[in-house]
């Protein structure tokens, strides 16, 4: 039974974390990969973006008007005679950023909050859990234009109001986790050897609540894309000449009969960002599953 | 003739791992009027081999490979599953481990038992509501004209196991297949519903397939016994034959893991480790305001290095007095003292540092462990936090604890999805052991193993008692086991304590008629004697 080599020491020695196995099994899903290298590439190219663009943003060439994909403009230009590629390559800068930084504003807030909450149970459950409903029941729109009315317009508080909507069902889906996970045995057997609190909900819950917690965000982090565009529609986010990817899509719409690749190359950018995202999502949930591994 | 002749059948899954075979060319016969029991442990095909007779296997995965299961002069396994069907539930009928998962929560139980009599035979509703009540009744139902348009969570387990043996019977079959019926009832109940089970067969005169992993279950009712392993027929033969001649070595091993003599108590009386002063834990029933004494006014006191046994059935709080002790639960009122220390009003770092002093082994190691930490994980955790070791230490730490408990050190990278359940409960042995505590609470440690892990697991919890110089306290709804194990013994009843005394007083001169109930209920206990 005993196998002592110097081998298993230095295994034993190394410890091991759920991040290095999930990594290990996340890399020899190829699908996964390929999401993870999309997404990173666009990452990459909306930092480098003021940089590399064909074009500026702000260029216009009013002679030109809306011309279909050429040599000079490779997606062709809008009705002002804009190029789309710059076009699509600074609206990602916003996208990006308003799609990950409110989507990890909900996340941090959402699975602090909900594991908090589950864990706790009892009094300190309900008033926590009925301040997300009252949040629920507040008007989303009175509350971002409340916000933009006191603190002024800035893309900052944007993603902020964002994500401060959006942890509301985040928490929930956490705090159901957690409730169901907080019966298990193994939560006891961790209060009895002594950890605390935040030690048991950070080493022993929220890994086990991983898996729906990775497919809601792959799932939030586009809707809070649409919910940028629908937001700056309405005048309340960005401004033009500012752009993003759903303001495009949505001008795009309306002349989708005369122009359709003002509506085709902005709506191909976000598709291909959604689909790495939920190739990525089903990866890393799988990954993180050390139970669905097939060695 | 045989009612069921079943030659040679083999079953495989095809797996991406391969072709497992699950039951590999097993013959059988079951009679009219007489119980066949399949004996083996998880895993070994026995529940297999039944299932793929009725068509009950999903295929695929599930194969065929050959043999023939001829009852009544029809071969099942050339039957159509339309055929199948009519012969399910009418001829041949199951009767499921887990009465609660097998009934529909939102039919009334007399619905439940109608069906198959309204599918099967013409007979009108109220032929059919009259037989059910019948029935109720012969399966020992009170009353059961109040009871039949209950729902099943109005029922007790042994009741709802009841109404799975009549819904079984409601079409006279001429064969019952039994698997497990007993396995998720308390002792009292088991023994009232195998002593069921044999009468209704030898009044009804049909064939019975009692398939169990514990040949104890069967040792009282089963006419033949056949003992399978890993998909194979190992032995088989007539009730006495087994127990008295038993010729195959794994049936020689199963029948010597039947716990059966008595642990000699320490010479000298120790002074007490933790003394129990009129304990109460009561739990508020949600919004009923309804509330339930778990443990009700429980004072004992466990000595210094002895292994204290705690029984009693379901609901008797003996989980509840383990976690009170250990506050894992909010005690009412009483005192618990540890080493003159009250244990129930500790908080913060003095909670702590008595955690460190007493520890607790649970009853399933399938949820007591944290599936996504490893076994190094789950063991480094509790030396980091009580600074048992420190980060260049802590590698040898772990696998010495892995040596004590008999996991080899090459499992140390593995998650406790990739072991057996008697692996698994040897990392939460090593959990509770890592740090040294001078207590440990063992919470039914062995029933959800096979049975010659069981013992396995026993040995080393003795072993390891010795070598750390544990006191512990062993709860178990096992009497045998516990007779085992323990220099003392508490039975325990609704919350109350009925009797203790040593496992000989106690077996041979129990003052208290629980306790004499408890005994008589028993599974095999003419193998005890």
């Amino acid at each position: 039974m005993v196998t002592d080599t110097i081998t298993d020491i230095a295994e034993a020695e190394k410890g091991t974390s759920l991040w290095q196995d999930a990594w290990l099994r996340l890399r020899k899903n190829r699908l996964a990969l390929v999401g993870l290298f999309m997404l990173l590439a666009f990452i990459v190219i909306a930092i480098l973006t003021p940089w590399i663009a064909p074009y500026s943003y702000e260029a216009q060439n009013l002679d030109l008007g809306a011309s279909p994909p050429s040599a000079e403009h490779w997606l062709g230009t809008d009705v002002f005679g804009r190029d789309v590629l710059t076009q699509i390559m600074y609206g990602g800068r916003v996208s990006l950023a308003v799609g990950f930084l409110a989507t990890s504003v909900a996340l941090i807030i959402g699975v602090t909050w909900g594991a908090i909450a589950g864990y706790v149970g009892g009094r300190v459950d309900a008033v926590m859990m009925r301040l997300v409903d009252m949040l629920y029941a507040l008007p989303f729109m009175i509350f971002i234009v409340l916000l933009m009315v006191v603190f002024g317009r800035n893309i900052l508080l944007l993603f902020l109001a964002i994500g401060a909507v959006e942890w509301l069902t985040m928490a929930r889906i956490m705090r159901g986790q957690v409730q169901s996970l907080r019966q298990q045995e193994f939560v006891e057997a961790a209060i009895s050897l002594g950890l605390s609190p935040s030690t048991i909900i950070r080493r022993h819950l929220i890994p086990n609540a991983l898996g729906p917690i990775i497919v809601y965000t792959t799932l939030t982090i586009p809707s809070v894309m649409l919910l940028e565009a629908f937001l700056s529609f309405l005048g309340l986010g960005i401004q033009p000449p500012q752009t993003s990817w759903g303001l495009l899509i949505s001008y795009g719409a309306e002349t989708m009969e005369e122009y359709p690749w003002l509506l085709i190359f902005p709506g191909m950018a976000l598709t291909l960002t959604l689909f790495s995202l939920n190739f990525l999502g089903d990866g890393l949930r799988d990954a993180l599953d050390v139970r669905g591994s097939k060695d | 003739m045989a009612l069921l002749d079943v030659n040679d059948l083999a079953v495989s899954f095809v797996t991406r791992n391969g072709v497992n075979k699950a039951v590999d060319g097993i013959s059988f016969t079951v009679e009219s009027g007489k119980i066949t029991a399949i004996i083996g442990e998880s895993g070994s095909g026995k529940s297999v081999a039944c299932y793929s007779m009725l068509g009950l296997v999903p295929m695929p995965p599930g194969r065929i490979d050959g043999g023939t299961a001829v009852f009544e002069g029809t071969d099942l396994l050339q039957q159509s599953e339309s055929q199948l069907r009519r012969i399910r539930g009418r001829d041949v009928a199951m009767i499921f481990q887990d009465p609660m998962t097998c009934l529909n929560p939102f039919m009334t139980v007399g619905k439940q038992l109608m069906e198959p009599l309204l599918i099967h035979k013409d007979v009108s509703r109220d032929e059919a509501r009259q037989r059910a009540l019948e029935l109720m009744d012969e399966v020992g139902i009170r009353d059961p004209q109040l009871t039949i348009d209950n729902y099943p969570h109005q029922f007790s387990g042994g009741m709802r196991q009841r109404v799975m043996i009549a819904m079984a019977l409601i079409n006279e079959p001429k064969l019952l297949i039994a698997d497990e019926p007993t396995t998720a009832l308390d002792v009292t109940i088991q023994a009232q519903i195998l002593q069921l089970i044999a009468n209704l067969q030898k009044k009804r005169d049909i064939g019975v397939i009692f398939i169990s992993h514990d040949l104890a279950v069967v040792a009282d009712i089963a006419d033949q016994i056949v003992v399978m392993q890993e998909g194979r027929i190992v032995e088989a033969g007539d009730r006495a034959g087994i127990f008295e001649n038993a010729q195959h070595p794994y049936t020689q091993k199963l029948l010597a893991a039947i716990p059966s003599d008595s642990k000699t108590p320490m010479p000298e009386e120790p002074e007490a480790l933790i003394t129990v002063d009129n304990l109460c834990t009561w739990f508020g029933d949600g919004n009923k305001g309804e509330i339930v004494k778990a443990v009700d006014d429980v004072s004992f006191e466990i000595r210094r290095g002895e292994v204290l046994g705690l029984v009693g059935e379901s609901g008797s709080g003996k989980s509840t007095i383990g976690r009170s002790i250990l506050r894992l639960v909010p005690v009412t009122s009483g005192r618990v003292e540890f080493d003159g220390i009250d244990v129930t009003g500790l908080e913060g770092n003095a909670l702590k540092n008595m955690r460190k002093r007493m520890q607790m082994i649970f009853q399933d190691p399938f949820a007591s462990l944290n599936p996504r930490m490893t076994v190094y994980d789950t063991l480094a955790e509790p030396i980091l936090l009580h600074g048992l070791a420190d980060k260049k230490t802590i590698g040898q730490a772990v696998l010495k604890l892995m040596d004590d408990v008999g996991l080899a050190r090459a499992f140390v990278r593995k998650y406790p999805h990739e072991f057996s359940g008697g692996q698994r409960q040897r990392i939460a042995i090593g959990r509770a052991l890592a740090t040294r505590p001078e207590f440990v609470v063992a919470d039914e440690p062995v029933s959800a193993l096979d049975v010659t892990i069981q013992s396995q697991i026993l040995d080393l919890m003795q072993e390891l008692g010795r070598e750390y110089g544990l006191t512990m306290l062993f709860v178990s709804h096992d009497l045998a086991v516990v007779r085992h194990l323990a220099d003392r013994i508490l039975v325990l009843h609704k919350g109350e304590l009925v009797e203790q005394g040593t496992g000989d007083s106690l077996f041979e001169n129990p003052q208290q008629e629980y306790t004499r109930q408890l005994l008589s209920a028993i599974p095999g206990r003419s193998l005890l004697a």
